[in-house]
């Protein structure tokens, strides 16, 4: 399968912004910080996605990771932390274990996709140009029972949320 | 040979999914946790997104596991968000290493 020298570019130029912020994600000391290389990092990925063909995951990747995710995690942050935000983000003891045990599962990773016949798997078909069509589809026929366990699973997290994000006291206060 | 295969995205794909890992493992603050499990179930996305255009790409199935994925990553970090505001407003921290309820 031959690609064009732009696609070629473009992988890699998203490969190498998509690593490198989430290398700084990991290694940023404040935690504000850490959240804005992580939107770097949703957005280069939606870009990997058009790439792949899958523009409707795209604009999904942008709203809800890049849009929703990364406001909440920044709400979330601005409640919970009071003093500055310097030093928020740092590494706990086990830094040498977690290293090590991330290289091992690089390892196996490596391993286990060195036997793997890749080239056999590969399909001759291409991507429709039209996915959205294919996967409204898809989701309202074929996948409708996990369609709709998902709008259930999502309406008990918001319910979910709310009541242990709640705060007791200042609850009781308003009723008086 | 200057072409873009699977096994790019693969690659691409572990080395986010270790970065991930090597932050939930090693950081001190619970919100710096949360973030590493989005960026594993990032690379989890590409994965399927890659596998639904290079082994099937007319049935979408790795399409849709990563719109279940994406739906259920937004619910977790709903309640993972309410859990860690829920236990700083007890103990006044989201230092993982203060977190020893369960301890004797």
């Amino acid at each position: 399968m031959e690609t064009s020298i732009y696609a070629v570019v473009a992988f890699y130029g998203l490969a190498a912004t998509i690593l490198g912020a989430a290398t700084m994600v990991v290694f940023m000391r404040n935690i504000v910080h850490s959240v804005l290389f992580l939107a770097i990092t949703f957005i280069a990925m939606a870009g990997l996605f058009l790439s792949l063909d899958a523009d409707f995951i795209a604009a999904v990747q942008v709203l809800v990771y890049a849009g929703a995710v990364c406001i909440m995690i920044v709400l979330g942050i601005m409640v919970i932390q009071r003093t500055d935000m310097n030093e928020t983000n740092l590494f706990n003891k086990q830094i040498m274990a977690g290293a090590g045990l991330t290289a091992l599962t690089v390892a196996f990773g490596a391993i286990f996709a060195g036997r793997t016949a890749w080239v056999e798997l590969v399909a001759a078909d291409a991507v429709p140009a039209n996915t959205v069509d294919a996967i409204g589809a898809l989701l309202l026929s074929k996948y409708v029972i996990p369609f709709e366990v998902a709008a259930l699973l999502l309406l008990v997290a918001l319910v979910g949320a709310i009541v242990l994000a709640r705060d007791e006291e200042v609850q009781a206060n308003a009723d008086n | 040979m200057l072409t873009i295969s699977l096994t790019h995205y693969v690659v691409l794909s572990a080395l986010l999914f270790s970065i991930g890992l090597f932050g939930v493992l090693t950081k001190r603050n619970a919100v710096a946790v949360l973030i590493c499990i989005e960026l594993m179930l990032n690379a989890v996305n590409i994965n399927l997104v890659a596998f639904s255009k290079y082994i099937t790409p007319l049935d979408f199935t790795g399409q849709i596991f990563s719109i279940f994925v994406i739906t259920v990553a937004a619910a977790e970090v709903g309640v993972g968000l309410a859990i860690i505001i829920a236990i700083y407003r007890n103990r006044l921290t989201v230092d993982l290493d203060n977190f020893d309820w369960l301890k004797w």
